[in-house]
């Protein structure tokens, strides 16, 4: 990397001269497909509740990374085969009922997490750390990479889109949705893979431990903030992308890590949103209590 | 106390202008019978609603109430005799039925708005996203959530995140989900349970006005009868080994569900008009509740 940069207070000044490292145009062409991605797909998390197969799926992916690169095949395969797989298994488990399976889900999960943690250490000389695996970097995404990226986070949004309002009615309210038809277990299954294809790609640049950064806290601030669907929805990926191009740039000029700068801008949007919130129920002239029904 | 009425349906025009049952009527069960998991819920049943009437399936619980609402929306087959929904064998006229399940309700992590909920009943079915874009198709659309948001008097509270909205307040959003088709025929499961007693006489006035008023016929699971009575044209009671239509008056004597049942109970009647069931626990007229 450059020397030292120094933030200059010029933004277009600044900006250009991030951009004239081929890596760091690489990082904000990958930020943004991912945040794209994982807002689009947390939305519909953070509506149906699954955040924590969401948490599993990407946990996941830190055994698939560090497995596959002691296998010499690369952590991009890693990545996604583990977080694909994952999804599937908890698909399959989940069957008929629903939430009864956390206790074996988290089982399992704290397993091959510890599995992860042996790869890395059987792999003495991993060039990506753990660490890297674990809490993201936006060092050395290669132009294959984006391309990866960018062709899996189109077809996730393309399938999104096919399936988006009836997995809106399914996620809502499945017992009326399944009384008119729509295919709420198959729509259920296709929306797990959808979210493992997407944890696999937040992965790559939070890391697996902080893929709720850009999939679960934008799509909750856009939620706290308004229950319109057709806001909250375009409303959670402006966020994400906002945190992620943030935190590129505030990771690039400081010492520190881009999963804490990531994370934080997210956390900081959502608390903003609660106090917002808060604040617009305190105002005189909107009524929060129930009226009688 | 009570006067013995000739059966079914003329009890029913009594009280309403337009002659309904010269078409056929919207549902129709001849000697039905349903299976679940080998066992004979109930059998021989036998049942004509025509366009405009409120009909209520009554009965103990486990008796295979909701059942027959299942098997109605086509999700579960006839065991024997013949089922006609409007003309068709069940699950022919999905998009002409509005069917409101059996204990649902929102939670206030539920960030989507009352008029969302409804709008799904219109068209969630269909696949892809709908574009933001002005059209008379969307005008439409907004057009019909608006008026059957009206009718169920939730305009006040539509715009709101579900979540944040009362037990009544929410049924009565999922009662306009459920008409926003314009289905002759609504089948709702228990959509009193949930509610307080207060609120519990608003909703089913408001289902009675909807059947009477809007022609639809209504067929409605419930656990206690005194909340509808008065706006019923007839109820099925079920038991194991068959059934009892007709007007309200006729079937909710005490010798009618002890020949039903076989076993002695007794209607009695409050000053108020309320039924209370007595001898058979658990199956209707609210023998628990004050009144």
């Amino acid at each position: 990397m450059a020397a030292d940069p120094i933030w200059s207070w010029n933004l277009v000044g600044d900006v250009r001269q991030m951009w004239s490292y081929p890596f760091m145009v690489n990082a904000f062409r990958a930020g943004a497909i991912v945040a794209v991605v994982s807002a689009a797909v947390g939305w519909f998390v953070v509506l149906r509740r699954q955040t924590f197969a969401a948490h599993t799926v990407s946990v996941v992916a830190f055994p698939g990374a560090a497995g596959a690169v002691l296998l010499g095949v690369g952590a991009l395969w890693g990545y996604f085969t583990a977080c694909l797989a994952a999804a599937l298994v908890i698909a399959a488990l989940r069957g008929t009922g629903d939430g009864e399976e956390s206790a074996l889900t988290g089982t399992v999960q704290a397993f091959l997490l510890a599995c992860g943690y042996l790869f890395t250490a059987l792999y003495k000389g991993l060039l990506e750390g753990p660490q890297t695996i674990l809490f993201g970097t936006f060092l050395g995404i290669t132009a294959t990479q984006v391309t990866v990226l960018l062709c899996v986070g189109a077809a996730v949004l393309a399938v999104l889109a096919l399936i988006g309002r009836p997995l809106l009615f399914a996620s809502a309210d499945p017992r009326a949705a399944a009384g008119l038809g729509v295919p709420v277990r198959a729509l259920s299954l296709v929306f797990l893979v959808l979210l493992g294809a997407a944890a696999a790609e937040a992965s790559q640049i939070t890391g697996t431990l902080l893929v709720f950064a850009l999939m679960v806290i934008p799509a909750a601030t856009a939620q706290t903030l308004t229950a319109r669907p057709a806001a909250s929805l375009p409303l959670a990926v402006v966020l994400a992308l906002g945190a992620t191009w943030a935190g590129l740039t505030a990771a690039y000029y400081s010492p520190y890590p881009l999963g804490f700068f990531v994370t934080s801008f997210a956390f900081a949007g959502y608390v903003l949103a609660l106090g917002a919130r808060a604040l617009r129920a305190a105002l005189p002239g909107r009524p929060v209590g129930e009226v009688a029904g | 106390m009570t006067k013995v009425m000739e059966p079914t349906a003329r009890a029913a025009e009594a009280h309403l202008p337009v002659p309904r049952q010269m078409a056929e009527p919207v549902l129709e069960l001849r000697d039905a019978a349903v299976r679940l998991d080998g066992r004979i819920l109930w059998s021989g049943v036998n049942l004509t609603v025509g366009a405009g009437e409120f009909t209520a399936v009554l009965g103990p619980n486990g008796v295979g109430k909701s059942t027959l609402v299942k098997m109605v929306l086509g999700a579960m087959p006839n065991a024997a005799g013949e089922v006609r929904v409007l003309g068709a064998r069940p699950g022919r006229a999905g998009h002409r039925i509005g069917y409101l399940p059996q204990r649902r309700s929102f939670d206030v992590s539920m960030r989507i708005r009352g008029i969302d909920v409804v709008r799904l009943g219109l068209d969630g079915d269909r696949w892809g996203v709908p574009l933001p874009l002005p059209g008379p198709r969307r005008r439409a659309a907004r057009g019909r959530v608006a008026e059957v948001v009206e009718l169920v008097g939730a305009s006040a509270y539509a715009h709101r995140p579900v979540g944040e909205c009362s037990g009544g307040e929410q049924q009565r959003l999922l009662i306009a989900q459920a008409l926003v088709r314009r289905p002759r025929l609504l089948l709702l499961d228990e959509p009193l349970d949930s509610l307080d007693l207060s609120h519990q006489g608003g909703v089913a006035a408001l289902i009675g006005r909807i059947c009477h008023q809007e022609g639809v016929a209504v067929v409605m699971v419930a656990h206690d009868v005194n909340p509808i009575l008065h706006h019923l044209d007839q109820v099925v009671y079920l038991a194991a080994g068959g059934s009892a239509t007709g007007a309200p008056q006729d079937v909710i004597t005490s010798e009618t569900l002890t020949r039903l049942y076989g076993t002695p109970v007794e209607v009695l009647r409050a000053s108020d008009g309320r039924l209370v069931v007595v001898g058979r626990p658990g199956s209707t007229g609210g023998g628990g509740h004050g009144g």
